[in-house]
């Protein structure tokens, strides 16, 4: 198992890197490559050019944005999972990716591997790109035309698809803030430890609003608003909003089913995180 | 049609090597066939396993998830760093002799060295916490629980020393 040949750069600025890409339309760019080096080894992937960001300083940075919008945190794109899962600024701006990252893959991964890259990959059965959804927040990417800010609710297009264009590169996420009063819970399950989630769904509480994402169900990550809906209708409720998938790791039903338990667990949890949040 | 090569400088176990690889040579088979340290062993070769696990910069890596061109400057540490300055074996690898932690030794490398971070970033792990540890691991031996129970005995041991 190895990857076809193809041309590397390891550009010293994010311009470099962009000038790089502007050169070879069938270009990938290298972060963590923890989702992208297995592709190339089972030759999944074959592109003509690696530009791998490595190298350029100050993409690794993890920072409290107070006065912007929602005071929320921006992950640059050399932030290594374990580092954002790490931080504790994350965690009190807003603990849901601090508990969604402790379901990222294993340790050993998350050392490597780029929470930035993880949202950009766009795979669906991930937990970064679900939480970003239900967040609200964006990836800012670099081009030729300069900076732009991609909404979570524009990012995601398809399986394994994002709207980053081939020339462009994700320099930073941005997740807002949790706001005051309001609350968040993540659940998982999964056949092993670390494996990829079977489903997975995060909910957010904030006073008599009540939406969940789930990751693994479709093959976008799926949000649904479930405000006003009775608790023991909650699992329901969000199946009618949803199409879960058959794969070779669960049927349709048994992610309905995995539906039903988790929306009604995770809600349950947000609302006594909100609890505890407001008490103190 | 020849391949481009890359030259790379890497620190491994306290040696630097100066190699030429082409960009899609993995790290662990730079370590392997340019650098003849085939402790680091290759199971799935996409990030399952955790066999080819090392050091990079501390920090427990998949070889097999990084091309060596990557590691440019990285300070690695492979097995064959783990043992003492004297060659006798290093407190993990005492563990896993006293605890009978290994069968065929396919794994073990990985383990190793996962386990010399985790207890360099906690020495007293809780038994939760050393089961934790070699989560990202397989092994197909033992059914774990004597490896569990080395890295039990490794943090005694290094706790004692």
């Amino acid at each position: 198992m190895k990857p076809a040949p193809f041309d590397y750069r390891r550009p010293e600025t994010v311009a470099e890197a962009v000038a790089a890409l502007a050169g070879e339309p069938n270009a990938k760019v290298l972060a963590g490559g923890q989702s992208l080096v297995p592709l190339l080894s089972m030759r999944l992937a074959a592109p003509a050019m690696l530009v791998d960001i490595n190298a350029i300083p100050g993409l690794d940075t993890i920072a409290v944005e107070s006065d912007d919008r929602d005071g929320g945190v921006r992950v640059g794109a050399l932030a290594r999972h374990s580092a954002v899962l790490a931080s504790d600024d994350v965690r009190r701006v807003q603990p849901l990716v601090t508990m969604a990252l402790s379901h990222v893959a294993h340790a050993t991964i998350r050392n490597r591997g780029t929470t930035v890259g993880s949202l950009v990959h766009a795979d669906a059965a991930a937990e970064m790109p679900v939480v970003l959804t239900l967040l609200g927040g964006s990836v800012d990417v670099e081009g030729p035309g300069g900076r732009r800010t991609i909404p979570a609710s524009e990012l995601y297009v398809g399986p394994l698809e994002s709207s980053v264009g081939h020339d462009e590169v994700a320099v930073s996420a941005y997740f807002p803030g949790l706001a005051p009063g309001a609350g968040v819970a993540f659940e998982e399950i999964a056949r092993r430890h670390g494996d990829y989630a079977l489903v997975g769904a995060a909910a957010l509480v904030d006073g008599e609003t009540v939406r969940v994402g789930y990751l693994s169900v479709s093959d976008v990550p799926a949000v649904v608003d479930l405000t006003g809906v009775a608790d023991a209708d909650l699992g329901e409720a969000a199946l009618a909003q949803l199409e879960p998938l058959d794969d070779i790791h669960a049927t349709a039903d048994y992610r309905a089913q995995l539906v039903r338990v988790l929306t009604g667990r995770v809600v349950r949890s947000a609302r006594q995180h909100a609890q505890r949040e407001g008490a103190q | 049609m020849s391949e481009e090569l890359h030259d790379l400088r890497v620190t491994v176990n306290g040696a630097t090597h100066d190699i030429r690889v082409p960009a899609r040579r993995l790290l662990s088979d730079a370590l392997r066939h340019d650098l003849g340290l085939t402790g680091t062993h290759v199971g799935c070769e996409h990030g399952v396993c955790g066999a080819c696990t090392i050091l990079v910069d501390g920090a427990p890596t998949r070889a097999c998830l990084m091309f060596a061109v990557s590691a440019q400057g990285a300070e690695i540490t492979t097995v064959e760093g783990l043992t003492n300055a004297d060659g006798s074996l290093g407190p993990v690898q005492q563990a896993f002799a006293e605890c009978h932690g290994l069968q065929c030794g396919f794994c073990t490398p990985g383990f190793l060295t996962t386990i010399t971070a985790g207890l360099r970033d906690n020495p007293r792990p809780t038994h939760e916490e050393a089961r934790d540890m070699v989560a990202g691991n397989l092994c197909r031996c033992t059914g774990y629980q004597n490896i569990v129970k080395a890295v039990e005995r490794a943090a005694e041991i290094q706790a004692n020393a």
